[in-house]
């Protein structure tokens, strides 16, 4: 396990691209499956309404991976990513459509930290909304 | 109806052993749109010096026994899982996991406080594999919506 890109190749402020993630209501299902989280404010209208939500909602650990990727891609080994932690503030609304929803993802180096290790700032919007706050990953460089 | 005090303090150990498969890990990478080549081919993955394919940092999540990363779905609790929203949600790992790890998570509910009409629950967890190597640990925030009771 090894990253791809080294710690003296990067600086505090070295960005990670922008990039864009496409959620639909398929992609909620297949995570509810896969994770085991079914809860169905994630796939239902009716229950979302019920539960006095704006619409159907994808799953907030769907959108910390989806973050997390931005960074598991750039360090070229997932095994680099040594700790990530969010806060969820605001909801990504999946609509019933072709299009869904759109997640956009992009990081900073924050911190370089001792022992080839960076700290990551993570930028996440829906529709212009940041849907994470304090979003970070500790990622370990070569 | 507010959450039930009692509960804080409390531990849950996974009753079973969470059995990492390579197929797991190749649909949960699949649902959140990840071809990472060390999450689906074996080759690649023993070629980056990994015993077997690696789950990615967030599967960790689908190894936690109770729903939502609940330590528990015991109904004493009081917990209405439609009024819930996650907060907050951390994972430290000392090393990759991989196929094959049996985790046993040991999740501590380790405080209940209103915040308004909220109420907040934080959850810690501990991964173990099943000959007692600490992998990971992890922290949930779950907000209870308008369980809190009106302040007097």
């Amino acid at each position: 396990m090894t990253a791809t890109v080294g710690y003296d190749d990067v600086e505090v402020g070295t960005e990670l691209p922008e990039r864009l993630f496409p959620l639909r209501r398929v992609d909620l299902v297949r995570y509810a499956g896969a994770s085991g989280d079914f809860n169905p404010i994630h796939w239902s209208e009716r229950a979302a309404a019920d539960a006095g939500l704006p619409g159907v909602l994808a799953h907030g650990m769907l959108t910390m991976a989806t973050a997390t990727r931005l960074v598991t891609d750039w360090a070229g080994d997932p095994g680099a990513v040594l700790e990530v932690g969010v806060k969820f503030s605001s909801p990504v609304v999946v609509p019933d459509g072709d299009e869904g929803a759109s997640v956009s993802v992009r990081g900073v180096v924050e911190k370089k930290l001792d022992n080839n290790r960076v700290v990551v700032n993570l930028t996440t919007r829906c529709r212009g909304e940041k849907v994470l706050m304090a979003a970070r990953a500790t990622v370990q460089l070569s | 109806m507010s959450l039930n005090q009692d509960f804080v303090g409390r531990s849950f150990v996974s009753p079973v052993p969470f059995q990492v498969g390579r197929e797991h890990i190749r649909q949960f990478a699949r649902a959140i749109g990840d071809d990472n080549p060390l999450y689906h081919d074996v080759e690649a993955a023993k070629a980056a010096g990994y015993s077997d394919l690696v789950a990615p940092p967030t599967f960790l999540i689908s190894a936690i026994p109770g729903a939502l990363g609940l330590p528990t779905d015991d109904p004493a609790l009081g917990l209405d899982y439609a009024l819930v929203v996650h907060g907050e949600q951390r994972f430290t790992l000392r090393r990759p996991v991989v196929a094959g790890d049996e985790l046993i998570t040991t999740s501590t509910l380790t405080g209940i406080r209103a915040v308004g009409r909220n109420e907040v629950l934080v959850t810690t967890y501990r991964y173990d594999t099943s000959s007692g190597e600490e992998v990971a640990v992890g922290a949930c925030t779950l907000v209870s919506r308008g369980t809190a009771p009106p302040r007097g």
